[in-house]
This record gives structure tokens, sequence and C-alpha cells, in this order.
């Protein structure tokens, strides 16, 4: 066939779509920025609804892209386009990575996915600062890790808050989306607390519990009703540390109207998605468009949401906003798709 | 509790504080509360060659009617132009303010000029009318804690003393407390913004002290305006004090730090209405913890006489600092007036320990 594709950024999406398009023959490079692929799938334990092992879904990616050129630690210092050509200037390399400072290729694909939220920007919220305040990733390395999870002074902890929407739906850190999958990972988190510590008692904050997709609003009344799981509608207002390591909470139960202050062991903030650094400086390269959130903005929301605007560049996965994994893959699939008509048939309405 | 993590957000909170020539105004409650407290921040800045000029045609800015809800925000912004052109008149460019609800009403003031024009020019048509005044916006807004912050390690190779116990050579344990419209109102205002504030922190540890971070920290000192300006509503003043005392006390704090009027004021004075209430003190054997603000406690720090920096008046007694730390003082002369006459002395109080 003798067409080439790179992809940029080796998180699920990327993945996904560098496996469907090498395995349909195309010539596909995929660039990293880390030394492992594998983006955020890598560091979870288990992916919602169904608990399922992460690193299932990586090794079955990861089988799929078996003819995929992967070039790690990759910094990206130039992408130009030249009569329907596309060469990426890589400024550093790591030691043991493809040495190559130049890729051609007939098409690009972007998937540079999304950073977690700095919870440390809730500076109320003390994380970074208090012992016993984690993130939902943090909470996820420590379930991998399978060492159990335990208060920095190395107690099982018997009261543990969970707080929804940490860096979304915030004007306060310019963040007025919903980061989607938070609340429902929130949930699968309380659960999996509950089944390691049934002893313990696990309380949800939230502002509304999202359950958008099929068997996530089974999970939360599984939460409530079989796992006994409180759920507390209302804003963490702030944090502080007692001197035994313990975490006072203050927030508002909007159900009943009354400001509640209580102690938890531990504290986990659901901390949601922000555009990936690197989105911002490959969408200036190529000329993408973003929107007021940074996310980079598809050439049509619904019928051309693979398309970029530019011809020969397709969008997959988180690049463009919050995504599931389940989704991340299927937008993959649909950007695989596009792309490989677009280098079958090399025409304009591609972009 | 992680250092490290305070650290990165200081960083992220650096203020420009003028170097020197400042146009100093004064606070309307402080000098009737803690008389020396300005007194003493004229007297370092002079000893530290410091430029610091004062028009005694200022005025209050009217910050306590404004978050009463007494004076209208027009009203509030025409006289702090009047003190803008006080400054203008004077030659000076960075404004430094006594009070830290003046400090939050000069930056709402600038602020919201900056954002709305049209305000702006009204309230220069509203002095001018007023009082035929024109001015120049500062160039640098301060408070004086944020002046004294920047000056803090002179202070301390200056100083005679460290904030340091000088028998057992361990640090003195403090609690810091910042005024709400120091950094709550606009944080990049604010030397390490508003969640852990460093101004005073670094005060702390530049001279030898220890920070105690508690529970309560954030929590209201006490005055919160109508909480006690409306005095019906004193018994929420109070409460909110014994909440902060009985979060602290675990950590066995020797000194109360502030940088406000309110703050020192109520932090002070309610330990002595709870303690003749209930019977209750917070420091060691019978004492309360004393409360300085920063020019007081940069006046100890130098060597000057407590009583001259007018530790006398406070409500808690101070001794038992000054004896950790190992200032001479001399307690015959602690009611004398400059003149060396007695200006009287206050009762003893029942459960507090009094000196």
């Amino acid at each position: 066939m003798g067409k080439s594709v790179i992809v940029i950024g080796g998180g699920i999406a990327g993945m996904t779509a560098a496996g469907m398009l090498a395995r349909q023959g195309y010539e596909v490079t995929l660039l990293e920025k880390e030394n492992e692929t594998g983006g955020h799938v890598a560091h979870w334990d288990r992916l919602f609804p169904d608990r399922r092992k992460a690193s299932e879904v990586l090794e079955f990616t990861g089988e799929g892209m078996k003819d995929v050129h992967v070039a790690k630690g990759i910094s990206i210092s130039r992408i130009s386009r030249q009569n329907n050509e596309f060469t990426v200037t890589c400024g550093m390399q790591d030691s043991g990575s493809v040495m190559k400072s130049h890729f051609t290729a007939n098409a690009l694909i972007v998937a540079t996915g999304f950073d977690l939220f700095e919870a440390r920007r809730k500076e109320e919220y003390g994380y970074g600062i208090y012992n016993n305040v984690i993130t939902s990733a943090d909470l996820e390395e420590k379930f991998k890790s399978g060492k159990g999870i335990l208060t920095a002074e190395g107690k099982i902890p018997k009261r543990i808050g969970i707080i929804h929407c940490v860096g979304s739906r915030d004007e306060k850190v310019g963040n007025l989306y919903c980061s989607k999958v938070c609340c429902v990972t929130g949930v699968k988190q309380a659960i999996e607390l509950k089944e390691m510590y049934p002893g313990s008692v696990v309380f949800s904050f939230y502002m509304d519990l999202r359950m958008y997709d099929r068997n996530f609003e089974e999970l939360y009344y599984e939460a409530q009703q079989k796992w006994g799981i409180s759920f507390i509608r209302g804003r963490l207002s702030e944090c502080a540390e007692n001197p035994d390591g313990s975490i006072v909470i203050r927030t508002e139960d909007t159900l009943t109207g009354k400001p509640l202050k209580m102690t938890v062991d531990l504290l986990i903030l659901l901390a949601g998605f922000v555009p990936a650094a690197g989105t911002a400086s490959v969408a200036g390269m190529i000329g993408l468009k973003t929107g007021t959130d940074g996310f980079v903005n598809p050439a049509d929301s619904h019928i051309k949401n693979n398309l970029s605007g530019i011809p020969g560049v397709f969008l997959a996965g988180a690049v463009k906003g919050p995504v599931s994994v389940t989704e991340a893959i299927a937008d993959a699939r649909a950007a695989a798709a596009l792309t490989s008509e677009y280098l079958k048939a090399s025409i304009e309405e591609y972009a | 509790m992680k250092i490290e993590g305070k650290r990165l957000i200081w960083n992220d909170y650096q203020k420009e504080i003028a170097e020197d020539n400042y146009f100093y105004v004064r606070s309307c409650v402080r000098q009737n509360f803690f008389p020396g407290a300005e007194k003493t921040f004229l007297r370092y800045m002079k000893e530290m060659g410091k430029d610091v000029f004062e028009n005694p045609s200022h005025t209050t800015c009217s910050g306590i009617g404004y978050h009463s809800d007494i004076v209208p925000f027009e009203t509030a912004m025409t006289m702090v132009a009047r003190q803008f052109a006080l400054m203008t008149e004077a030659g000076y460019r960075n404004f430094v303010t006594s009070c830290i609800t003046s400090f939050g009403l000069y930056s709402e003031t600038l602020e919201t000029w900056h954002h709305f024009p049209e305000i702006e020019e009204k309230i220069r048509g509203h002095l001018k009318n007023a009082t035929g005044r024109e001015f120049v916006k500062p160039e640098n807004l301060a408070h004086a804690s944020d002046v004294t912050f920047k000056l803090r390690k002179e202070i301390s190779e200056a100083g005679k003393y460290r904030l340091v116990n000088h028998v057992t050579g361990a640090p003195i344990r403090v609690v810091e407390h910042i005024g709400c419209h120091y950094s709550r109102m606009f944080p990049s205002k604010g030397v390490g913004g508003a969640e852990y504030p460093y101004v005073l922190v670094g005060m702390i540890e530049e001279w030898g002290g220890e920070v105690i971070d508690y529970p309560e920290r954030r929590h209201c000192c006490g005055f919160g305006f109508r909480q006690y300006l409306v005095k019906a509503n004193r018994g929420y003043s109070i409460s909110a004090s014994k909440k902060k005392f009985d979060s602290m006390k675990p950590y066995k704090p020797e000194l109360i730090l502030t940088n406000c009027p309110g703050c020192p004021m109520f932090l002070d004075r309610w330990q002595y209405a709870i303690s003749e209430m209930e019977g209750t003190t917070y420091g060691e054997g019978g004492q309360g913890i004393p409360v300085v603000t920063y020019e007081e406690l940069a006046g100890l720090i130098l060597g000057y006489d407590p009583w001259d920096l007018g530790l006398q008046v406070h409500q808690v007694p101070v001794e038992p600092l000054l004896d950790k730390i190992g200032i001479p003082y001399d307690p015959e002369k602690k009611f004398l007036d400059k003149d060396g006459n007695s200006m009287g002395q206050p009762k003893s109080p029942t459960h507090l320990k009094f000196y």
C-alpha cells in the first residue's frame, strides 16, 4: 500500500488507532513522550463499571500493535506539511529509543489525551500538604501495588471520604466542564474500598452523580444497597489536619441544608481531566483549533468528530475532551477508519 | 504535614513590595487597641534608613463602615481616592497601610477601577467636586506586614533576641493568624496566597520560631464585623475565638502572631473573657497565650523595651513570653507613662495569671 501514518500519543486511543491501521497494512509510527506506552490506563488497577483489570485491556491493545513502530521518550519540536506529507521533527530522545529525529507520513492522528487535574491547585483541600489526602490516581496505584490501602500512619482507614468534581465543574480553577468519568470512578473506588475493608465507613461527597452509561446506575445502586456507602450531596469547602493525621473536612449537606464538619482517616480527591500539556504545543504546530477549555475542537461536533479541519490530520480520544476507556477505544477506531479512507481516497472532504 | 507542599504554594504567590519611600496610612482603631504597634513600625523603619511619610490629614478609609454595610462602596472609593490624592501631593508612589481591612479596601478599589475604568472616572469626578483634588494611583500597594516581611532578614540581623527559649534552646511555638482582608479577597495580593499565607510564617521562621498549623487555623478570629459590631451577635464572636483556642491548645502554642487590627484584639480580649466566664485558660499553669502584632514582635526581636511597645495594655500578660525569650523588663515600670507617671492599673483577673 505504501502509505504511512504517524500517531501522536501512546495512550489507549493512540495505541488502538495505531494498531488498527497497522493491521490494515499501513506503515504506522507511534510517538510517545513517556518511556512507556499505555497512558493513564497503565497506572489504573481496575476499570468501571465491571471492575475488570486495566492491564487486560492494555494487553489486548498492545497485542494489536505488533507491526507498529513505537518511538518512546519523544519530544516533538516541529510539525510541517508539504504536498500532503507530514514531517514531525523531534527534539530530544531517550537513549534506547528510536534515534530518528524526523518522521514522515501521509496522515497524522493526534491522540495526545489528557492530564489529571493537578489536585494541589485546590489549595484548600491540602493535597501535597496533608499526608492523608490522596487522589483517585494515587488510590489506583495503591490498589495496583496490592499492598493494601493504609493511612500515612500505617493504619487501616476506618472513615474514608471521597470528593467528587476536583478540578471539574469548578469556575474557581477555570474548568467549567464535567470530566464525565469521575462519578462512576468514585463509585467504583468506594465499592473497592468497602470490599477491602468491610468495617470501614465510606462517605462520597458529590454535586450530581452523572451515571450516564450502561450499568453505571446499577453500580451506584449496588454501592448504596449492598455496600452501605453514604452519598452526601455537597461540595467540600476545605480540609485541615488533626494532630493524629486525620483530616477534618467542612462541607454542606445540601439536601438537608446543613453544614457538616467531620473527620476522616483518608480523603480521596477525584481529580478530573485537563488537556494534556503537549496538546497545546502540538495544536500550535499544526494549526488545530482549541476551545476555551483547552481541548481540541473537531471539525464538526457530530458528523466530523474525528476530523480536525486540516486535511490528513485526525483526532482520537481524550484530546477532544473527557472520555471513558471504552469511548476512547471506539473513538480511536473511528479515527483509524477515517484515516484509512482518507489515505485510499486522498480527498479534501476528510478535513 | 508536608512543608514542601506549602512551599510550592508559597512560590505561586510572590508579590512585589516596594524597597523604600512609602506613604503610610494608619488604622482608625489600632492605636486604641495596641497603641505602640504603629509607632514601633515607624521606629524600626527609620532605624533601617527607610523613608516613610505620613500626612496628618489622612482619615479613616471607611473600610469598617463599608464591610458593615453602613458606608456605600462609592463613598468608600471616594475616601480611598482622597488618600491617594494625599500620597500624590506628597510626591510618593508606594502606598503602605497599617490596617488589613484598609489594605483589602484599597485592593478592591484598584481592582474595581482596573476592570471598570468608568467607575474610576466617576470617583475622580466625585473627589474633584468635593475637594478639588486629583490623584495618581499607587505604583505599589503593600500592607505594613508585607514591608516587615521584606525586612525580616535585616530585622533578624539587627536583632538582640531570637524566637527561641533562651533556657532550653527550643524554638518558640507560634500560631499565626492572618486578617481576612489581607488575601482572602485577592489571594495574589498577599504573600503566600489565601490558604497558607506566608507573610507571618516567613517572619516566624526567620526569627527562629516554630509555626503551628492546627485544624481551625483558617477559622474566624472572632471579629467578623457584624459578629461583634452588632451587640446581640457577640456570642458568635466569642464562640468563634473559643473554637480556635480549643483547637490550638493541644499544640501548646506559646505565642499568637497577627497582622490585623481585629484579630489581636479578639484573640487577646476573649481569652480574658473566657477565663472569667468559665475559668478556662489556654496557656501553661493558668497563663494565657500571649498575642502580639508583627510590629510588636519585630520590636521585641530588635530589643525595644516591652513597655515602649505598649505590651502592658494587652489583656493576656506577655511576661511568660518575655521570660522564655529572655527579654528583660521592669515590672515596676509596667504601668508608668512616658513621663514616669502612673497610668493606673487594671484589676487582676479571677483566673488568668496576672503579673
